[in-house]
């Protein structure tokens, strides 16, 4: 039977991060038979976190940022064709130039897209873009370089304090606009968002907290000119950046019978595909940014994390169960982890720190400027965020894997006062965000009751 | 030749800064930047660089241009 | 035999030349042992590697339930340096002491040592012209890191003699030695690391608004307050610095030397790979690290450590050698495989107090191991094993007598 799974036809839908991993990975898993990854980009597999961050600094070439390899995976590439469809029961994939791929066995690796401005005309004017891609990248980098006279970035999480914080680096204005309280609360929950708060205005961001934009104008001649918000006042400006989140390439796939809409491709912790009945597949996987999947250390909740970490590991999951029978499966279960840098800073994160209700400064202090927090949910330790402290980190993963109790006892030698003190992780309801979170608990929260069922006569 | 750093892996000991510093640098204290395309001249510093990570946390590689049709 | 008494065979000198049955012993006893003075040595690798990185593991003796012996009350003793400090205070000095040694201030500075060291390199081999017999520690790997270190931080190459007798003096204060009271050692240590601070100063103050390219000018002339160090906390910082800079890396290349001589397959395919050697070095690192344990940490509170309870205030022995030849974690860990893959070895600790000077020891054995294989036709042991050095936890040959054509 594994020989079996060693051999056919493999079509890995998805030619970024995720599906390129996937394909190293059935290689070494020793599948021989044909593989063709179909990409709806022109480019090769690349890697996004260095685009807002080295691209937009003008440290290194947007088309730099190819992926190393880690073995050639053999692969037949079909790139800057779109999958438009797909029939489960033919096994095949559509492709937009007309053409169909017949598989034995599909990973769908698509991804997401930044969501863009809701306003499609208001959207299309010269000087507004979304970072997603390289070329966005490329094209806003170039802009950057000309010296604009001030950037509006609308949206206040990862993507969007990142860009902030390349343009102050480059001494260009910045205006920042969230709908929440602070930048990254959505993320990090209410303390650190205030941190954050603190040090975007620290570096000369023109932070507008608790306002929307309500419309982008041009010149009348196509080109971006400023912003009004919300709260009555405008901002002048020759580059607006929409960070408002990213939307998850699903829509290909709504024919198809499979569980997939705007949370992702719902599938089992084995990385397979459920249909719309609920029934898992044996022949559809899904990894990466597009997938939802239950996580034991989350409740079994569905979870969508865009997350570069476990694009790399559920799409290796994904890839050995492709190749391997049911036994010798394995379950996608690594704690979720991501890092951001800006404005000089190092933050990462271990575990989910949307799920909890308390947090504790367990290291260092915000006056500091370096510190290790730990969140908490109903008394265990779910997730911890490092600031400039990213050696410790590996102590709280433990901490997490293990369910560990929370607060965690106070006895770290950096440890100050506040170590003693659980505060409210004040995670607010991602409706009121500007960002779209990067987590997504798609699934049932535990305290909250979502279907009743009524007596009927 | 390309090379990505797994910044999950990464807790800045910044070994690979030490031994090939025209390409990879610590923006503040601890976060890494580097550049993720090495000229073939700087080759055998980027392997000493991915060789001293202490959680060998750099992939040093071909980009997948190379094989693509 | 039992566990208990593991640290006791360890550090018999007797056991220099292979300590690795007895790490192997530690280990299949479940990584941890308490030891009959109260101690506990940790030697599986997910567990150092665990405690490494524990916020709740100090490195400041103050915090030993035992008074630290050998530290009279109220005895005048040269402030520490970083490596017996916690954060933040370790955190702060270590960062002022970085600033003229590597990222984010001076990154350059050791990648651009490479010339001069390799230069130095060239100047010990050629002086080995008409020899058929050389010690390699004496001849080469002493000198080699000791005169890097005196160019870096500004000391005199010709006062080796005289901080030679102060090094060495330190390092025995820091051994351990199972059954023995080293109240005297340790106390001489201090003394000697008093003396080697004042002569350290003593130059440092010599280039106030005189400044040379050296790590001493640095220091004494920092122009941020923030980020100057005080006389006692200069003294402390450039001992640590001189000490650690040479002791441990003539261990690496010797090593180093002698591994390769004992594996002459790899030796000759390095010679024709040269390429490999930066990872050879690491392999080197994990077979045969220069430090074999860390010796000062203790637990803040009791920890739990593969379901033994240390309770806090212990001494606590992470025995890094060890856990780098673990199994669970290396496939075939007593094999020497230069192109080894996947090798996060523990040859410079780990966690925030991973070795400071690591790039620069890496960089010397990598030039000097790549420059004796190239150079010396046909080498040869002229015994194996050789003599050791005292120290169990800074172990290396004293010897290492090597024949050539």
């Amino acid at each position: 039977m594994s020989d079996d799974l060693r051999e056919g036809r493999i079509v890995i839908v998805g030619a970024s991060l995720a599906g390129l991993r996937a394909a190293e990975t059935l290689r070494e898993e020793g599948f021989t038979g044909s593989l063709t990854v179909v990409g709806d980009e022109p480019h090769p597999p690349y890697d996004r976190p260095p685009l807002t961050k080295q691209v937009l600094l003008g440290k290194a070439a947007a088309t730099a940022v190819g992926l190393p390899m880690r073995r050639d995976p053999e692969a037949e590439w079909r790139l800057g064709v779109r999958a438009s469809g797909l029939d489960t029961v033919e096994k095949q994939v559509l492709l937009a130039d007309g053409e169909s791929l017949p598989y034995d066995r599909l990973l769908i690796a698509t991804g997401t897209r930044a969501r863009p401005w809701p306003d499609a005309e208001q959207g299309a004017l010269d000087g507004v873009f979304t970072v997603r891609t390289v070329d966005d990248a490329g094209r806003l980098a170039e802009r950057l370089d000309a010296g604009p006279s001030r950037v509006l970035v609308i949206g206040g999480g990862f993507t969007g304090s990142e860009i902030a914080s390349a343009c102050r680096e480059r001494g260009i204005e910045v205006t920042l606009t969230e709908r929440g309280a602070a930048p990254l609360v959505g993320a990090l929950g209410g303390v650190l968002s205030i941190f954050a708060d603190r040090l975007q205005r620290h570096h000369g961001v023109d932070l507008r907290c608790g306002v929307t934009v309500t419309a982008l104008r041009g010149d009348g001649h196509g080109r971006f000119t400023g912003a009004e918000l919300s709260d009555g006042s405008q901002v002048e400006a020759d580059i607006a950046v929409v960070a408002l989140g990213a939307v998850r390439n699903t829509e290909w796939l709504a024919d198809s019978g499979l569980a997939a809409g705007p949370r992702g491709v719902a599938c089992d912790a084995g990385c397979r595909a459920f249909d719309m009945y609920g029934i898992v597949t044996d022949d559809v996987f899904v990894a990466g940014d597009v997938s939802r999947f239950p996580h034991p250390l989350y409740e079994y909740q569905m979870m969508s994390l865009e997350h570069w970490g476990n694009a790399v590991e559920q799409a290796k999951v994904a890839a050995h169960n492709m190749a391997n029978p049911g036994p010798r499966r394995r379950p996608h279960l690594s704690v979720p982890t991501f890092w951001s840098s800006q404005f000089g800073l190092n933050i990462k994160s271990v575990g989910v720190p949307t799920f909890s209700d308390h947090l504790v400064i367990a290291q260092g202090s915000l006056e500091q400027g370096r510190l290790v927090a730990v969140y908490g949910y109903r008394g265990r330790i779910t997730a911890a965020v490092t600031i400039n402290m990213a050696k410790w980190l590996e102590y709280y993963r433990h901490l997490i894997e293990t369910a560990a109790p929370f607060p965690p006892a106070p006895e770290a030698a950096d440890r100050s006062a506040a170590a003693s003190f659980p505060i409210h992780s004040d995670v607010p309801d991602p409706a009121v965000l500007s960002h779209g979170p990067t987590v997504t608990l798609t699934g049932h929260l535990p305290d909250r009751r979502l279907t009743r069922v009524w007596p009927t006569g | 030749m390309r090379i990505v750093v797994d910044l999950n892996r990464c807790q800045g000991y910044a070994q690979c800064v030490f031994f090939a510093p025209d390409l990879f640098e610590l923006h503040g204290e601890e976060a890494l930047l580097y550049d993720p395309a090495v000229p073939e001249e700087r080759l055998e510093a980027v392997r000493q660089a991915a060789a001293a990570c202490p959680v060998q946390a750099i992939l040093v590689g071909e980009e997948v241009s190379s094989r693509v049709r | 035999m039992t566990t208990e008494t593991l640290l006791e065979r360890i550090t018999d000198y007797a056991s220099r030349p292979n300590p690795f049955p007895l790490y192997a012993e530690l280990r299949e006893a479940g990584g941890v042992a308490r030891q009959t003075d109260g101690s506990y040595l940790v030697g599986t690798y997910d567990e150092i590697n665990a405690l490494l990185h524990n916020p709740r593991i100090s490195s400041d003796r103050r915090n030993l339930t035992v008074p630290y012996s050998g530290v009279a009350e109220g005895e005048e003793q040269l402030p520490a340096s970083f490596i017996r400090f916690d954060d933040p205070e370790h955190h702060r000095l270590r960062s002022i002491a970085t600033r003229p040694f590597g990222p984010p201030h001076s990154a350059g500075r050791v990648a651009g040592m490479r010339d001069e060291i390799a230069e130095i390199t060239e100047e010990l081999i050629d002086a080995f012209r008409d020899r058929k017999r050389v010690d390699i520690v004496d001849d080469f790997a002493y000198p080699l890191p000791v005169t890097v270190i005196c160019r870096l931080l500004g000391v005199p190459r010709e006062d080796e003699p005289t901080f030679r007798q102060w090094s060495e003096t330190i390092i025995e204060g820091v051994d351990i030695r199972a059954g023995e009271d080293p109240t005297e050692r340790v106390r001489a240590g201090e003394q000697a690391r008093t003396a080697m601070g004042r002569y350290l100063l003593d130059l440092a103050e010599q280039r106030r608004g005189n400044p040379g390219d050296d790590m001493l000018s640095a220091f004494v002339n920092e122009k941020d307050p923030a980020a100057r160090l005080t006389s006692e906390e200069l003294m402390g910082t450039a001992a640590t610095l001189l000490v650690a800079g040479h002791e441990t890396t003539v261990n690496l290349i010797t090593n180093g030397m002698l591994t390769l001589l004992r594996h002459p397959d790899q030796l000759e395919r390095l010679r024709r790979e040269p390429d490999l050697m930066p990872r050879a070095v690491e392999e080197l690192l994990r077979y045969e690290p220069p430090v074999q344990m860390l010796v000062q940490r203790t637990p803040l509170a009791d920890v739990e450590v593969a379901g033994t309870t240390i309770p806090r205030g212990a001494p606590l022995v992470l025995v890094l050698a060890s856990g780098n030849r673990d199994p669970q974690r290396f496939r075939d860990p007593d094999r020497f495989d230069p192109a080894r893959e996947d090798n996060e070895h523990f040859g410079f600790g780990g966690g925030v107090h991973i070795c400071y000077g690591a790039a620069l020891a890496r960089l010397e054995a990598q030039i000097a191991l790549a420059a004796l294989l190239r150079r010396l036709g046909s080498p040869r042991l002229v015994e194996d094993p050789p003599p050791y050095r005292s120290s169990a936890v800074l172990r290396g040959p004293r010897h290492l007598p090597v024949e050539f054509s």
